[in-house]
């Protein structure tokens, strides 16, 4: 089975799970919309230690934040190497006819320091969330019906399209087969992808048919378990709190 | 005789050029629990899919619970009565929990959310499933999966139970108690298995579908004197109640009189 919560279960983290889930939600959304709007350096510092500072109090393991930080940061080295050369600006570092700015620079650490500070701050609050939970709290946050059965879905079938997949892979496996750079490879990997859209499909149908023998007409429905607390409000308004900190700091800085 | 809950008559399925199934007759009446066989691939699951009208007959006409059935308008109160339980339970189970699944068919039929969750949690106390209602169910094993679909049809008190392949990749355990619950059932059904004890012990009437039709099975016990040796395991060092004295038993049939030596 493949792990979709970043998190295991029984991480120290537990005193996260006391809160509704669309606490978490709304808390993560507030306080990642603060930390896009600040452009000090020291604030960013200061979001980003207290972001690696909730992840480290959830529970989160070191290997795989960082594992998942890294795949970002190797999307984002592109710009972060091209900034410096094309914002113009005073120059630190000429390499023939390129020239790279100090304002570029600091341009580049300030994304950095956003992005990262973002991203460990949806990791701790929503990814480690059970994504049926987390389903189930945009349910309730009234976003479109259409997304969260969607995302239900998809939380429900990919584990099922995975264990086909590696079925198939294993399949391959017992038969000799070795990845390589050629055009076996190419063709029976395609095969292999063909094989589980083909398979997808089906069962996609064989789902509806499911369905419609249980009356269905177009509609979901969700139970709820989710309360709103005292103490959600409590932290709902500390977050808020933080938030207007920072932004006020960013003003008067 | 009493009324016929489903009856096909002279049904034709497939495609000019691949035809599946041809000129089939079928009737079910109450408290009947027909075994429907047939090889793989002879059309068994189609057979069943027809009679709820998630395929459409190229021939023949179906009545079910005394109407002729036709449109898929008609055919939606065909399958609120008639629950069918499908091969592999991931296709049945799709909501994030097993309440919501179980739920799912009551609301459609337009029960209030009390109503659908109280025959919910009727329906998985009366399978022993009540401490699932929460769990989420891509999660189950195997057998839990199976039964929580049985818990899904069930909720929508169905008059018959279609069944396709129940206890296919059950473990013993898992099989014996399904078993059980469907045999304290009162619903007429119709179940596809190639599962022998299931269909000796569930079964009043057995049809077999073969070259694409379907034909009476004649269904009788022999009184069957059977001196044969069965597989049996357990773990070494265990006292199991028995003797190892490796004698081979021989295996003898008597049908109906008539002695035959076989195996």
């Amino acid at each position: 089975m493949m792990q979709l919560t970043l998190a295991q279960e029984s991480a120290h983290g537990d005193w996260l799970g006391r809160f509704d889930p669309r606490l978490r939600l709304l808390t993560a959304l507030l306080l990642a919309l603060t930390v896009v709007a600040l452009q000090r350096l020291p604030l960013l510092l200061t979001a980003l230690l207290l972001a690696l500072l909730l992840a480290w109090r959830v529970g989160l393991s070191g290997p795989l934040l960082r594992k998942r930080l890294l795949a970002m940061e190797g999307f984002m080295i592109v710009l972060l190497v091209m900034l410096p050369f094309s914002v113009p600006g005073e120059s630190w570092l000429t390499l023939g006819p390129f020239s790279a700015s100090l304002e570029g620079l600091w341009r580049a650490l300030e994304i950095v320091l956003r992005a990262n500070a973002v991203v460990i701050l949806l990791m701790a609050l929503i990814g480690t969330l059970e994504p049926v939970v987390l389903g189930h709290a945009l349910g309730q946050l009234r976003l479109p019906q259409k997304l969260i059965h969607l995302f239900l879905f998809t939380v429900r079938y990919i584990g099922v399209l995975f264990d086909e997949y590696q079925t198939l892979r294993l399949a391959m496996r017992a038969r000799a087969f070795v990845a390589g750079s050629n055009r076996h490879t190419w063709r029976s990997l395609g095969w292999l992808l063909g094989m589980l859209l083909v398979r997808s499909l089906e069962r996609s149908r064989r789902i509806l048919a499911a369905m419609k023998c249980r009356g269905f007409s177009g509609r979901f429905y969700l139970v709820n378990p989710n309360v709103w607390r005292h103490r959600d409000t409590l932290a709902l308004f500390a977050a808020g709190g933080l938030a207007a900190i920072l932004l006020l700091l960013e003003q008067t800085l | 005789m009493n009324e016929i809950l489903i009856s096909l008559q002279d049904i034709a399925f497939g495609y000019p050029a691949h035809p599946v199934l041809s000129a089939v007759n079928f009737h079910l009446h109450p408290g009947e629990r027909v075994a429907l066989l047939g090889e793989n691939g002879a059309g068994k699951t189609t057979l069943l899919q027809l009679m709820v009208g998630l395929h459409k007959p190229s021939a023949g006409r179906i009545h079910a619970f005394g109407r002729e059935r036709r449109s898929e308008q008609e055919f939606r109160e065909v399958r609120a009565r008639a629950g069918l339980l499908f091969q592999d339970a991931d296709d049945q189970l799709f909501c994030p929990t097993v309440l919501e699944d179980v739920i799912f068919g009551p609301l459609n039929l337009g029960r209030s959310e009390t109503e659908a969750r109280a025959i919910a949690e009727q329906v998985l106390d009366s399978l022993g499933l009540t401490h699932y209602a929460d769990r989420v169910t891509h999660k189950l094993s195997g057998g839990e999966k199976r039964m929580v679909s049985l818990a899904t049809v069930l909720a929508m008190q169905p008059q018959v139970l279609l069944m396709d392949e129940p206890t296919n990749g059950l473990d013993e355990k898992a099989e014996q108690r399904l078993l059980e619950h469907l045999e304290s059932l009162p619903q007429a059904m119709v179940f596809v298995s190639h599962d022998r004890k299931l269909v000796e012990r569930l079964a009043t009437r057995a049809v077999l579908i073969q070259d694409g039709t379907l034909v009476e099975g004649i269904m009788h016990s022999h009184p069957h004197l059977h001196t044969h040796s069965h597989l049996h395991i357990h773990a070494a060092g265990i006292d199991a109640g028995h003797e190892h004295d490796g004698s081979v038993p021989e295996h003898r049939h008597a049908h109906g009189g008539a002695d035959q030596r076989s195996g």
